[in-house]
C-alpha cells in the first residue's frame, strides 16, 4: 500500500467540471494552496467549493473564483481582508451562495463522513438561515434538521503523512481536515513531508490513513496569508 | 437629561466590568473584535480559558510583529499565542465544546438585544454579502450568553428592545448585558437593572433603552477605573 503520488498536478488531474470540492482551511490556516494552485492550473468549471471562507486576495480560492471555475460556495463567512473575489462574483450574480453556520457547517461534514444523513441543532433555530428547514422540540428546547454534506474531493493540508495515508496537522491548521477527509469520495492531501509507515506514533495519529486516498509531499508548502501579505497573485 | 456621550464607559471599560465576573477556572469563548478586548482584563489571581472556534484552547496574546505564525491564529483570524497547556482540535470537536454546554460564559456583540433574550449580531440586513461565521452557534450551549455593547446605536438609538428589527442570531439565548451605561440581567422574559452610572438617572437612563428596565432589589453603582 502506498498512496503517496509524484506531485499535486498529478493528484488532481481527475477532477472533473462539475465536481463538488472540499477544500480545508480557515481563512490562511491550513489552506493547501499548492493543490488548489495546481487544480486552477487544470481549470474544471462549474465547481461547487465547500471551505469556511470564499477566498482572500487574489490566490487560492479568490483565484479559482477569479478564474470561473467556481459554481457555487458553501461556506460560513465569506468575508475577509480582500474578498475582491467573491463580493464582485456574487454582486454580478454569476456564483450560488450557501450560507450554514460554522459549526453547523463543520457538523455536516463529518455527519456526512460518518454516514450519519441529518441531525438536530440548536444553531439557527427561529432565524431566517432556519427557513425552509424541519424543526423539531427535544425537552421543551427548539432544533433544526441538517443534512449531511459529501463532496467528490477533498484537499486537504497536512504537515506530516506516512505512505498508508495517516496525518499531523500543524497547530490550528487542523481546523476542517479530518472532517473533510472523511466526507469525500477522493481525499487529496498535500503533506509538508511524507514519511515511512511507522514513523509516525499511532498515539499521535489525528486522521487515520483510511479515510486518505492520495498524498503527495510539498515539502515548500507556502502559507497563504504570508502570500498576500506578498501582494501575491495567482492567474 | 445628562449628554450620555460625555459619561458612557469606554469599550475598554465595558470589557473591564465584563471581565470581573469570569470566575477562576472558567472555560471562555469571546466573540471577533470588540468582545476580544475583554482578555486584557482578565482579573489577576483567576485563570480563564479561552477558546477559539477554529480549533484551540487556552491561546494567549497576539505575537511581537514580525513573530507571526499564520497557523495559529484566532477566530478572526488574527496572530495569537499559546500558553501552556493549549490544545488543538477540530472544528467538529471545537463546535461540540460550544452546542455541547461545555463552555462557561460566551462573551459577544450585539447590534440589538431584547428583553425575551433574543440577539441580533450578524446582519444589517441590508443587500450585500451575508456572512454568519460561527455567531449562530456560539449563542447555544455556553452556560452564560452575555453580551457587551454599547447602550445605544452611533444614531442614538436604543439597542435593548422589546423585539429586535434585525434578523435574529438566535432566540432566548442572552442572559446579561454589559453596555456603556449598565449592567442588565434577562429574566424571565424581561430586562432587570442590576448597575447604573451613579452619573445617570434611572429615567435618563430608561429613556434611551428601549425596554422597560425592572427593578429586582437595589441597583448598584456601576463603578469601573479610568482605563
Amino acid at each position: 500500500m502506498d498512496k503517496t503520488w509524484d506531485c499535486p498536478a498529478a493528484a488532481v488531474a481527475d477532477i472533473p467540471d462539475g465536481a463538488s470540492v472540499m477544500i480545508g482551511g480557515f481563512g490562511g490556516s491550513g489552506a493547501p494552496i499548492e493543490l488548489i494552485h495546481a487544480l486552477i492550473d487544470r481549470g474544471p468549471r462549474d465547481l461547487t467549493v465547500i471551505n469556511n471562507n470564499a477566498g482572500n486576495g487574489r490566490i487560492g480560492i479568490a483565484a479559482m473564483i477569479d478564474a470561473g471555475m467556481v459554481r457555487k460556495i458553501i461556506c460560513s463567512f465569506p468575508k475577509s481582508k480582500d474578498p475582491r473575489a467573491f463580493t464582485a462574483a456574487y454582486l454580478a450574480g454569476r456564483i450560488e451562495l450557501e450560507l450554514v453556520p460554522q459549526g453547523t457547517l463543520a457538523e455536516r461534514i463529518r455527519a456526512g463522513g460518518a454516514g450519519i444523513p441529518a441531525f438536530y441543532t440548536p444553531t439557527s433555530f427561529g432565524t431566517e438561515l432556519a427557513a425552509g428547514k424541519p424543526t423539531a422540540e427535544f425537552d421543551g428546547r427548539g432544533y433544526v434538521q441538517e443534512r449531511w454534506l459529501k463532496a467528490d474531493y477533498a484537499l486537504v493540508k497536512a504537515e506530516t503523512a506516512d505512505r498508508h495515508g495517516n496525518l499531523v496537522y500543524r497547530k490550528a491548521g487542523r481546523n476542517f481536515g479530518p472532517l473533510m477527509c472523511m466526507a469525500a469520495a477522493a481525499t487529496v492531501v498535500q503533506a509538508t513531508r511524507i514519511v515511512e509507515p511507522g514513523a509516525i506514533d499511532p498515539e499521535h495519529v489525528v486522521t487515520p490513513g483510511l479515510f486518505v486516498d492520495r498524498v503527495v509531499a510539498v515539502p515548500d508548502a507556502r502559507q497563504e496569508e504570508d502570500l498576500n501579505i506578498e501582494g501575491a497573485v495567482y492567474a | 437629561m445628562s449628554d450620555i456621550a460625555n459619561i458612557k464607559l469606554s469599550n475598554a471599560q465595558i470589557a473591564w466590568r465584563a471581565a470581573q465576573d469570569i470566575e477562576d477556572g472558567s472555560y471562555v469563548n469571546l466573540g471577533i473584535g470588540f468582545p476580544e478586548m475583554v482578555a486584557r482584563y482578565q482579573v489577576a489571581g483567576r485563570k480563564a480559558i479561552y477558546h477559539t472556534e477554529n480549533g484551540i484552547l487556552d491561546f494567549g496574546p497576539a505575537p511581537a510583529p514580525g513573530q507571526e505564525d499564520w497557523d495559529l491564529i484566532n477566530a478572526g483570524k488574527k496572530a495569537v499565542t499559546l500558553n501552556p497547556g493549549a490544545a488543538f482540535f477540530h472544528h467538529a470537536d471545537s463546535f461540540a465544546m460550544v452546542r455541547g454546554g461545555h463552555l462557561d460564559v460566551a462573551i459577544l456583540g450585539a447590534f440589538e438585544v431584547a428583553e425575551n433574550g433574543d440577539l441580533a449580531n450578524w446582519s444589517v440586513g441590508k443587500d450585500g454579502v451575508p456572512a454568519v461565521g460561527g455567531a449562530m452557534d456560539l449563542v447555544h450551549g455556553a452556560k452564560r450568553v452575555a453580551v457587551i455593547t454599547d447602550h445605544v446605536t452611533k444614531t442614538g438609538a436604543p439597542k435593548l428592545v422589546e423585539r429586535c428589527s434585525l434578523p435574529l442570531t438566535g432566540v432566548g439565548c442572552v442572559t446579561r448585558v454589559y453596555t456603556s451605561l449598565a449592567v442588565v440581567d434577562i429574566e424571565g422574559g424581561r430586562f432587570v437593572l442590576r448597575e447604573k452610572l451613579a452619573a445617570i438617572s434611572l429615567g435618563d437612563l430608561q429613556a434611551v433603552t428601549g425596554a422597560t428596565l425592572n427593578l429586582d432589589g437595589p441597583v448598584a453603582d456601576l463603578i469601573v477605573p479610568e482605563l
